[in-house]
């Protein structure tokens, strides 16, 4: 697995043999010198366009709004005392929170019917299911807008032709926050899907064997073996997913814009609504600074994951 | 959970022999529901695309009077797809897309394979930490970006133009790439670069004729990532490109198809598969490593 790199960069190469003395040094030198050199072009672009656009968002977002003095933490103030943009944090919470719970349930359901059927048609299945995942999410999502259609829509049309209501889907809040709850899980599921049962294959059926002589029943096999050999891709793959759900724009750009009467918005389309659109970039800045205790946190999380894994893979 | 059962592959253990028929039984309904679940899924999954190809192949007239179910075409047309095809703004759009994704990909992979040897590899002083930072860095999403990138990219002058975004676009792929190349390179054993140096081979020749080569399923999914990436990227896009003739396929088709109150729900239909298309036929032909390069780390999405 990719993820143990840090480790083999801490530890390095051997020592050289201390024969060569003077030549050697330099040798190392130069060694050092062109390592460096060959990273250049990736410090260029995390210091350049990560790092510091990250630190220029903080200092934007201390400015008014045309950019011409400094008013501190002004435009956080004003953003907390609105009513919107109150709603768009809870909003960005449920979203991701609910949408990345749904996403690991049934992922993790289908990646162990995936396992349970025999290995041959697996990989047909497996095709499918990826499907999602593979299409842009911008373009799916346009689909999905016009299955939502209000006077054409094809899922009310199965809704009605099984006896069921005809649904608002887009044209009211509550479902219009479901929608796009339901487009996410859809778009993201086989993410998960694919990750479980890679995990699910590194499981040694050893394991289950002794489980199971142990006397130990399906649902105890799965307490006791499965999650906890899957413990560690589990939490990074839930940390990640909220990230990224948490920081999602295509979805909710497209399928509402943000409406009816903003109640769909997340922190990314609120900032481009306020940043891009209205042309306020010091608030759209500040408003997507707001992402940024959430990210950090998880990050420390999944550096602390990755970082335990390396410990106990070397 | 009824799968955990038919999991164990020590169903038919001599120790538990007593139960063998039950067993057997359970295991049947196991597979029963694995199939199953995978039916409902496959529908779902499934659905959308699908629906999205039956609309591009109806006429106009056919979509606003509805007969009957709209899951099926009745009178199948691909005047959709020529009036696309013939469109210069819409064959503007995917050349805009192919010109932006190849400078990335070549851009990206030439960045990450020399960083990611040189951090396998090579060590100098606060390699470590970059390495650290390369996955931090991989976690910082476009959106928390794009309005710092937005006002960067205006002062350069390159709003509205592609190689704004051809700037900008490395830093979603980049990370991930330098990432997973990293665990590739460092998964070469030692005694092949030291058998290299003995030869008297220098660093360049090593990650040329050694490591690339070796590596070379590496490459291709970090390869695939990239490409697949800066295909669907669309917040850069959104927020910096304006004008038509310089916007990528993904923000042309959602904001240049869209037009008015009456939408051309078959042309945009058709519009969002064909700008789908790429993406699905590399995945096609190359699923494995796709697939290996979506567990090696995790893509964003």
């Amino acid at each position: 697995m990719a993820l143990d790199a840090t480790t083999i960069t801490e530890t390095g190469r051997p020592a050289a043999p201390a024969t060569g003395g003077m030549t050697l040094q330099r040798f190392a030198r130069r060694r050092s010198t062109i390592a460096f050199l060959m990273a250049l072009p990736l410090i260029a672009v995390i210091a350049g366009l990560v790092a510091w656009p990250a630190g220029y968002a903080i200092y934007l977002s201390t400015l008014n709004r045309r950019m011409t003095s400094f008013i501190g933490l002004g435009n956080f103030e004003i953003l907390l005392d609105s009513e919107t943009f109150r709603m768009v944090i809870w909003q960005s919470c449920i979203f991701a929170i609910t949408a990345v719970v749904l996403k690991a349930l049934l992922g993790f359901w289908l990646a162990h019917m995936l396992h349970h059927i025999p290995t041959k048609g697996q990989r047909v299945w497996r095709g499918m299911l990826l499907l999602p995942w593979v299409v842009p999410p911008a373009l799916s999502t346009l689909g999905w807008w016009w299955m939502f259609d209000p006077s054409y829509s094809s899922l009310n049309w199965l809704l009605t032709a099984m006896g069921g209501p005809s649904i608002p889907w887009l044209g009211e809040p509550g479902w219009a926050r479901a929608s796009v709850i339901i487009v996410n899980v859809w778009a993201g599921t086989p993410f998960f899907m694919i990750m479980y049962l890679a995990a699910l294959k590194s499981v040694p059926d050893q394991l289950y064997e002794a489980a199971a002589i142990d006397g130990a029943t399906g649902w105890q096999g799965l307490r006791f073996v499965t999650l906890p050999m899957m413990r560690n891709i589990i939490s990074i793959t839930v940390l990640f997913s909220l990230i990224v759900t948490f920081a999602n724009y295509d979805i909710v750009r497209v399928l509402t814009n943000g409406g009816p009467r903003d109640l769909t918005h997340v922190f990314a389309s609120y900032a481009f609504q306020v940043g891009v659109l209205s042309g306020n970039i010091p608030r759209g800045a500040a408003v997507s600074l707001f992402m940024f205790p959430l990210l950090a946190t998880v990050a420390f999380f999944m550096l602390r994951g990755v970082n335990q894994r390396n410990r106990e893979m070397a | 959970m009824m799968s955990a059962s038919a999991a164990s592959p020590s169903a038919v253990l001599p120790g538990v022999a007593r139960k063998v028929g039950s067993l057997r039984k359970e295991r049947r309904w196991a597979l029963i529901t694995a199939y199953v679940s995978l039916v409902v899924a496959a529908i779902v999954m499934l659905a959308p695309p699908f629906y999205m190809l039956i609309t591009s192949l109806k006429t106009s007239a056919e979509i606003s009077n509805p007969v009957g179910t709209p899951w099926i075409v009745r009178n199948p047309t691909l005047e959709n797809y020529w009036a696309l095809i013939s469109d210069p703004m819409f064959r503007g759009f995917f050349f805009n897309s192919i010109k932006i994704t190849a400078a990335v990909v070549c851009v990206t992979m030439v960045i990450s394979v020399l960083a990611a040897f040189s951090l396998a590899r090579m060590k100098f002083f606060g390699s470590g930490l970059l390495a650290t930072g390369v996955f931090l860095t991989y976690l910082v999403p476009d959106t928390l970006l794009f309005i710092p990138l937005y006002q960067i990219v205006g002062g350069l002058g390159l709003l509205n133009s592609i190689w704004g975004l051809v700037l900008v676009y490395p830093t979603l792929t980049v990370p991930f790439c330098t990432w997973i190349m990293i665990g590739y390179f460092a998964s070469i054993p030692k005694e092949l670069d030291e058998a290299a140096l003995i030869d008297g081979a220098n660093w360049m020749q090593m990650l040329t004729k050694i490591f690339i080569p070796v590596a070379l399923p590496g490459i291709i999914a970090a390869t695939i990532f990239a490409f697949t990436v800066s295909w669907a990227a669309f917040v850069y896009p959104t927020a910096f490109i304006t004008r038509p003739d310089e916007m990528p396929l993904t923000i042309g088709v959602v904001s240049q198809l869209i037009r008015g109150d009456t939408f051309a729900w078959g042309q945009l239909m058709a519009g969002a598969l064909l700008a789908a298309l790429p993406p699905v036929i590399v995945y096609a032909f190359l699923m494995d490593y796709y697939i290996a390069g979506l567990t090696a780390g995790a893509t964003k999405g």
